[in-house]
C-alpha cells in the first residue's frame, strides 16, 4: 500500500468526526488570533511607557486590561482544542482497533494458522499505539502551525511586500529538505516496524514455551538468537530514528537563513529609507513567529511518516482478504437429520501437496463414524472441512443435502458438537467456559453437563467451584482437565452432531470409560464423527475408516475389517505387542 | 525508573554529550540579538551596507554552527536511547528465562509480551526525548532569569515567582496523570490478551459461532481504554493553557511594574522590551517543554511496569557452578564414608532417582498435589507412572528436573538432593519431553540440536529412528532442512510429538522422561517406540508417564497414583494381585479388548 493510499484511508477514518475536527480548527484560530494579538497590545502598552514621569497610567491599565481577558481566553480556546484532539485520535483508534478485531474474527483459519500470533497482535497493539501517537501530534501540531504561517503572512504582506517577497521564497526550502527527509526514512521506519514485528514474534515463541526452553537449558541459546534480531533492531532503529531527527535541525537552519535574509534585505531597505527601524524588528519577530511553525510542521511530518508505516500494516491486515463470505440466500440448517455426503472432495493445505483426493463418505442420519489412520493421514483434515474452517478445493460436501457452502456458518457449527485434541478456554470463570454454547443455561444444567463429563468432581474441589477464574488458556489446570472442560461445553449443548477428534487422549482410562457411557448416550440417535488412536474408542462405531495419505483404504464396521485382515486388522493387533 | 538508569551506563559519553551540544546550540541562538542590534546600531544607523551584509553573514555562520551542534546531540541522543532499549530488553529477556515455572505461571505470558514490545519502546522514546530537550529547556528557562535579574532586581522578581509556580503545575499535572497512564496501560494489556485469544482459539470460538459476542467483548474492552485515554489526556492537555495563562499573567504584572518602574525612573523602555522578551522566551520554552512531559510521564508509567517484572525474583535458587561442585565432593567423601550393599558400592550411588517422603503444594493452591512420595529407582530402570487425570502423575515427573521444589522432603538424582545441583547440570542429566509438543520457527535440524549444539547429522537421524520420526521426516522435503512453523503447526500432534521425544533423545540424557508425551500416537507407533526405547545405551533410567496400561505394564516398576497419593508401586504383577486401582484402570482397558480377541 503506497504512502498516499495509506493517508487516504486514514483520512476516511477521520471524516466520522468531522465536527471535532472543525471544531478543532475553530479554536486552533482562535488561539493563534489571539496569540498574534497579544504582542500588538503589548507593543502599545510599551509605546505609552515612554520614559520617567511621561506613563499614561490610565491608558496601561486599559490595555492590561484587555491583555488579561485574552491570555483567559487562548487558555481556554486551546484547551478546547487540545481536548478534541484527544478525543478525535482516540476515538479514531479505536474505531481502527475494533475493525481490525472485526477483520480477525472473519479471517480465514488459513491465514491463522498461517501467521504467528506475535506478528498480528504487535500489528492490533503496538503499531496502532505508535499510530495514535503520530497522529495526535499531527492534530496538535499541524492546525496551529498552519494558521499561524498564514496569519503572520497576511500581516507582513501589509507592512512590506518585497521583504515578505524573501520570506516566501526561502522558505519552501525548508519544505523541500523535511520532504526529502521523509521519503528517505520511510523505508527506514519500515525496516523498524518489521524487525520489531520479527522480535515480538520470537518473544512470544520463547516466553510464551518457557518451560520447554528451561527444560533444555536453552536459555543461552534463545537470548543469543534474541541478541541478534536485538542487535539488528538497535541498527535499524538508530538509523531511522537519526535520520529522521535531522529534520528538525535542517529547518531549523533554513530558518536561520530566512532570518539572516530578513535581516539584510530589511536593513538595506532601511538605509534607503524604505521602512522604519521599527517595523523591522515588527518585521524580525514576525518572520520568526513564520518559520518556527515550518519546524513544529517538519517534526510532524516525521512523526507522521512513522505513523504511516505502522498503519499501512494495520490497513493490510483490515485488507486482507476475508473467508468466502456467505451467498445472500444462504440458508439457515435447522435442527438437522444428520446426513452428511462428501462427494469426490479434493483439499490440500499448500497448492502443489496434494492431500485429499477424490473423498467420497455417506452417513446416514445417527451413524456413528470412526475415522482411524497413522498421524498425518488427514484425519484433522476431514475435520477442518467438515467444519468449514477450510473450504474444499473442489467436489462438495452436503448436510441434510445442502451444500456446506450455501448454508450460513453459523447454522451449519450449531449443528456440530466439537472437542478437539487442543484444548482451548478462554480467560474468565469455569461457568463462563462452559456456557460458551448456551449462555442462557441453568445451574442445575451447567452441574448436570459436568456430572456427565466427570468434571464435577475436579471443579468442586477448586477454591471457587464453578466461579474460579482461570486464565488465559486453562491457566493452572491440566491438560486432561481442560479436556474435561471441553467435553462438559458440548454436553451441555447437545447439538445433533458431534466431531471428537481425540477428544478423550488426555483423560485416563477410567474416567474415559465413563465419559464414553456419556458420549455414547449422547450419541444415540446423533451423526458423530470420532477421532481416536486409542480402537478402543471406536471399535463400537457404525462405519469405520480408514484413511491413510489422505484417501481412504479401508471402510466398514470393526468385524468386518478385521476378518479383511487389511491395514486396520495390522493396526489393531499392534495394540498388544510390547 | 531509576534502577533500569543503568542501562544507560554504557553511553556514558552520549548521554553527556547530547544536551551538550544542545546547549551549545542554544547558546549560539542566543548570539542572534546581538548581531541584530549591531546591524540596527551600525548597519542602518551609518547607513553602511557592506557592514549589513558582513553581519548576514556572520548569521549565516551562526546558523551552520548551530545546525552542526545540534546534528551531533541528535546523534548522540539517538545512539544511546537506542541503546539503552537494547540493553534494556536484552536483560528483560534474560531476566524473564531465568524465572521459575511458579512465576511463569502466576505472571502470564502476554503481559510479559507487551512490557518487552510497547513499554520498552514508550522507554526508549522517553529518553530520547529527554537528552534531547530537557536539560535545554531549563537552560534557557533559567538563562532568561538571569538576564532579567542583570537588568532589574525587582522586575526580576516576578520571574522568580512565576518560575516556581509553572514547576508546581507542570509536575503537579505530572504526578496526577501518571498512576492514570498505568491504568491505561492495563486497559492495554486487557485489550493484548482479547486479541491473542482470538487467535489462539479461534476454531473453538468459529465452532461455537462466538464471533459477534467476541466483538462484543473486544469493543468493550477497547471502549474502557478509550474512556480512559480520554480523561488522562483532558488533564494532560491542561499543561499547555495553564502554562499559557501564568505566562501571560507574568507578562501584564511585568508590564505593570515596567510602567512604575520607569515612571520613577529606575529603567528605560529599551529594558522594559528586553523583559518582555525574555519572557515569551520562557513561554516558547515551556511549551516544548509540556509536550515533552507527556512523553516523560507516559516513559515514566511504562518504566514502572518494566521494573515491576524486573522485581519479580525467581522463587528458586541454583548452586552456581562451583559451589555445585563443592557440593558433589562434599556429598562424594560423605558417600564414600557411608559404604552400604554388599557390591561395595555405596547403595546412593546406583539409585538414579529417589523421592524421599516428598510433599509438593503450588503457590496459591489450597490442597496439596503431592503427598509423601516415596520411591527409589536404581539406575537403568524403566518406570511407568499411571493414575486418573488429576492425580499428580505430571507434578511428580517435574520434580526430577526441579521445574518445581518440594514442599516438603526431598528429591533425590544420582544420590545427590537437586537443589545441590547448578541448573544447566542437572538439565543436562534429565531430559523431559513435556506434555505440550512444542516446536519452535527454524527448521527439523534447528529443533533437534536444542538437545545438543554439536550433534552431528548422524546421530540426529539416529534419534529421529529411536522416536519413530525417520519415516516421515525422511518424505518432507529438504528433510532435516524442512522449515518447522511456529509452534510447529505444519506438523500434526502425533509428529510433533515424536520430534520433541527425538530432541530430547538427542541430548542423549542419563534420565528419560516421557511426560505423557506419546498420546497422540497410535499404538503400533507408540509399541514401537517403547521397543526402541528400550534399546537405549547404557544406564539410561526411562519415566513413562502415561494413560495406557499397555505403554506402562512392561515396565520395571510401576507407580500408580490417585488424588496425590501412591495407591500402588510396584510391578505389573504384583500390582495386578493387589491394587484396586490398578487393576481398575486394567481392565478398563483390556477385558473387553481381550473379549473381542477371543
Amino acid at each position: 500500500m503506497g504512502q498516499k493510499e495509506t493517508f487516504r484511508r486514514v483520512l476516511h477514518y477521520i471524516r466520522k468526526y468531522w465536527l471535532y475536527l472543525a471544531a478543532s480548527i475553530v479554536m486552533a484560530s482562535v488561539t493563534v488570533a489571539l496569540t498574534l494579538y497579544f504582542p500588538i497590545l503589548t507593543g502599545r502598552v510599551i509605546d505609552l511607557v515612554v520614559g520617567a514621569g511621561q506613563v499614561d497610567f490610565e491608558g496601561v491599565f486599559a490595555i492590561l486590561g484587555q491583555m488579561a481577558v485574552i491570555a483567559g481566553a487562548t487558555g481556554a480556546a486551546q484547551w478546547i482544542m487540545n481536548i478534541c484532539n484527544n478525543k478525535m485520535t482516540y476515538c479514531i483508534v479505536q474505531d481502527i482497533r475494533n475493525e481490525a478485531f472485526r477483520r480477525i474474527e472473519i479471517l480465514p483459519l488459513k491465514y491463522i494458522d498461517a501467521h504467528s500470533y506475535g506478528e498480528v497482535v504487535s500489528r492490533v497493539i503496538a503499531d496502532v499505539d505508535q499510530f495514535a501517537d503520530g497522529l495526535l501530534m499531527g492534530f496538535t501540531q499541524f492546525f496551529t502551525g498552519v494558521i499561524t504561517i498564514l496569519g503572520t503572512l497576511g500581516f507582513m504582506l501589509s507592512v512590506n511586500v518585497a521583504v515578505t517577497g524573501v520570506v516566501v521564497l526561502v522558505t519552501p526550502l525548508s519544505f523541500f529538505v523535511a520532504g526529502f527527509i521523509a521519503k528517505k526514512t520511510f523505508t527506514m521506519f519500515h525496516l523498524q516496524s518489521e524487525t520489531r514485528g520479527e522480535q515480538t514474534a520470537l518473544i512470544e515463541e520463547m516466553v510464551g514455551n518457557q518451560k520447554v526452553v528451561q527444560a533444555f537449558s536453552h536459555e543461552d541459546e534463545a537470548l543469543n538468537q534474541f541478541d541478534e534480531i536485538n542487535g539488528r533492531l538497535q541498527a535499524c532503529s538508530l538509523r531511522a530514528i537519526f535520520f529522521s531527527s535531522l529534520t528538525n535541525p535542517s529547518t531549523r537552519f533554513v530558518n536561520n537563513l530566512v532570518y539572516a535574509g530578513v535581516a539584510v534585505v530589511g536593513a538595506v531597505y532601511a538605509v534607503h529609507g524604505g521602512i522604519s527601524v521599527g517595523q523591522l524588528s515588527c518585521f524580525l519577530s514576525y518572520a520568526n513567529q513564520y518559520t518556527k511553525p515550518f519546524n513544529e510542521i517538519s517534526g510532524v511530518v516525521t512523526e507522521l511518516q512513522n505513523a504511516l508505516a505502522c498503519a499501512a500494516r494495520i490497513f493490510s491486515l483490515i485488507e486482507e482478504e476475508p473467508q468466502t463470505p456467505e451467498p445472500e440466500n444462504a440458508q439457515t440448517l435447522k435442527c438437522v437429520e444428520g446426513r452428511v455426503e462428501l462427494s469426490h472432495v479434493d483439499f490440500s493445505y499448500v497448492p502443489d501437496k496434494k492431500l485429499i483426493t477424490d473423498l467420497n463418505l455417506a452417513v446416514k442420519p445417527g451413524q456413528r463414524v470412526a475415522i482411524v489412520g497413522p498421524t498425518g493421514c488427514g484425519k484433522t483434515t476431514v475435520i477442518n472441512l467438515l467444519m468449514r474452517f477450510y473450504d474444499v478445493d473442489s467436489g462438495k460436501i452436503c448436510v441434510d443435502g445442502a451444500d456446506i457452502r450455501e448454508v450460513t456458518r453459523k447454522s451449519l457449527r450449531e449443528n456440530y458438537g466439537m472437542v478437539l485434541q487442543e484444548t482451548w478456554l478462554k480467560a474468565g470463570t469455569i461457568r463462563d467456559n462452559i456456557v460458551m454454547g448456551r449462555p442462557d443455561a441453568t445451574e442445575e444444567e451447567v452441574i448436570a453437563a459436568a456430572k456427565a463429563s466427570h468434571a464435577h468432581s475436579f471443579i468442586k474441589r477448586l477454591s471457587k467451584g464453578y466461579d474460579t477464574v482461570i486464565g488465559e488458556d486453562g491457566g493452572s489446570l491440566s491438560q486432561g482437565q481442560k479436556q474435561l472442560l471441553c467435553i462438559t461445553r458440548v454436553m451441555l449443548c447437545l447439538p445433533p452432531m458431534l466431531i471428537l477428534d481425540e477428544a478423550t487422549s488426555s483423560i485416563d482410562t477410567r474416567t474415559e470409560i465413563r465419559i464414553q457411557k456419556a458420549f455414547a448416550t449422547m450419541m444415540q440417535g446423533r451423526t458423530s464423527f470420532i477421532v481416536a488412536h486409542r480402537l478402543s474408542t471406536i471399535r463400537e462405531a457404525d462405519v469405520i475408516l480408514v484413511m491413510k495419505d489422505g484417501n481412504i483404504i479401508e471402510q466398514g464396521n470393526h468385524e468386518t475389517l478385521l476378518k479383511k485382515k487389511g491395514f486396520y486388522a495390522g493396526l489393531y493387533e499392534s495394540q498388544f505387542a510390547v | 525508573m531509576r534502577k533500569l538508569l543503568v542501562y544507560l551506563k554504557g553511553y556514558k559519553k552520549e548521554t553527556v554529550f547530547a544536551p551538550l551540544f544542545k546547549m551549545l546550540e542554544a547558546t549560539f541562538e542566543l548570539f542572534v540579538p546581538l548581531v541584530m542590534a549591531a546591524i540596527i546600531d551600525r548597519g542602518i544607523g551609518q547607513a553602511d551596507t557592506g557592514y549589513v551584509l558582513k553581519m548576514g553573514g556572520i548569521l549565516v555562520a551562526l546558523g551552520l554552527i548551530g545546525l552542526l551542534c545540534s546534528i551531533t546531540a541528535q546523534y548522540f541522543a539517538a545512539k544511546a536511547a537506542v541503546g539503552f532499549s537494547t540493553g534494556l530488553k536484552h536483560a528483560l529477556f534474560d531476566h524473564i528465562q531465568h524465572l521459575s515455572f511458579t512465576e511463569i505461571d502466576t505472571l502470564g505470558t502476554s503481559t510479559l509480551i507487551t512490557r518487552m514490545t510497547s513499554d520498552v519502546n514508550q522507554v526508549q522514546n522517553g529518553v530520547n526525548m529527554v537528552l534531547r530537550l530537557f536539560l535545554r529547556s531549563p537552560f534557557i528557562v533559567f538563562g532568561a532569569m538571569v538576564m532579567a535579574f542583570t537588568i532589574d532586581v525587582k522586575a526580576a522578581l516576578i520571574f522568580a515567582v512565576t518560575i516556581p509556580l509553572l514547576a508546581v503545575v507542570v509536575f503537579g499535572i505530572m504526578a496526577l496523570t501518571m498512576p492514570m497512564y498505568k491504568k491505561v496501560q492495563a486497559g492495554l494489556d486487557a485489550v493484548l490478551s482479547a486479541t491473542r485469544e482470538n487467535l489462539t482459539g479461534a476454531r473453538v470460538i468459529r465452532a461455537f459461532h462466538k464471533e459477534e459476542e467476541e466483538i462484543g467483548r473486544f469493543e468493550e474492552k477497547n471502549e474502557f481504554l478509550t474512556h480512559l485515554q480520554l480523561v488522562v489526556g483532558k488533564i494532560s492537555a491542561l499543561t499547555n493553557p495553564v502554562t499559557y495563562i501564568i505566562i501571560n499573567a507574568a507578562t501584564i504584572f511585568l508590564l505593570y511594574t515596567g510602567a512604575v518602574r520607569v515612571d520613577n525612573g529606575s529603567i528605560t523602555q529599551g529594558e522594559v522590551v528586553a523583559l518582555v522578551n525574555y519572557m515569551s522566551q520562557i513561554l516558547v520554552e515551556l511549551i516544548k517543554l509540556a509536550n515533552l512531559i507527556i512523553t516523560i510521564t507516559k516513559a515514566l508509567a511504562c518504566a514502572n511496569r518494566i521494573e515491576a517484572v524486573f522485581e519479580v525474583k525467581s522463587s528458586m535458587e541454583w548452586q552456581t557452578g562451583m559451589a555445585g561442585e563443592a557440593f558433589r565432593q562434599m556429598d562424594q567423601t560423605a558417600v564414600v564414608s557411608m559404604v552400604s550393599g554388599a557390591d561395595g558400592l555405596p547403595e546412593k550411588e546406583r539409585l538414579a532417582v529417589e523421592f524421599d517422603h516428598v510433599h509438593l503444594t503450588y503457590g496459591g493452591a489450597g490442597a496439596e498435589s503431592l503427598s509423601d512420595i516415596h520411591i527409589r529407582v536404581p539406575k537403568g530402570q524403566t518406570v511407568g507412572i499411571i493414575g486418573g487425570t488429576g492425580s499428580g502423575k505430571s507434578s511428580l515427573v517435574n520434580m526430577i528436573p526441579r521445574f518445581y521444589d518440594a514442599t516438603a522432603g526431598t528429591v533425590r538424582v544420582d544420590g545427590r538432593d537437586v537443589k545441590s545441583y547448578g541448573m544447566e547440570e542437572l538439565r543436562q542429566k534429565v531430559g523431559i519431553v513435556l506434555q505440550k509438543a512444542v516446536l519452535f520457527r527454524g527448521t527439523i535440524r534447528d529443533n533437534l540440536l536444542w538437545g545438543n549444539g554439536a550433534a552431528t547429522d548422524e546421530e540426529l537421524w539416529e534419534a529421529l529412528r529411536l522416536a519413530q520420526a525417520k519415516e516421515f521426516v525422511e518424505t518432507k522435503e529438504g528433510r532435516l532442512d524442512a522449515p518447522v512453523a511456529q509452534e510447529g503447526r505444519n506438523f500434526s500432534g502425533g509428529q510433533r510429538q515424536r520430534l520433541t521425544i527425538a530432541r530430547a533423545l538427542v541430548a542423549k540424557p542419563e534420565i528419560l522422561i516421557l511426560d505423557d508425551s506419546a498420546s497422540a500416537l497410535d499404538y503400533a507407533t507408540d509399541a514401537a517406540l517403547r521397543r526402541a526405547l528400550k534399546e537405549l545405551p547404557g544406564e539410561t533410567t526411562v519415566f513413562i508417564v502415561s494413560q495406557r496400561a499397555s505403554s506402562i505394564q512392561h515396565a520395571d516398576q510401576i507407580i500408580v497414583l490417585e488424588d496425590g497419593e501412591m495407591a500402588g508401586y510396584g510391578t505389573h504383577e504384583e500390582l495386578l494381585a493387589d491394587c484396586e486401582v490398578y487393576q481398575e484402570i486394567y481392565y478398563s482397558q483390556f477385558e473387553k479388548q481381550s473379549a473381542v480377541q477371543n
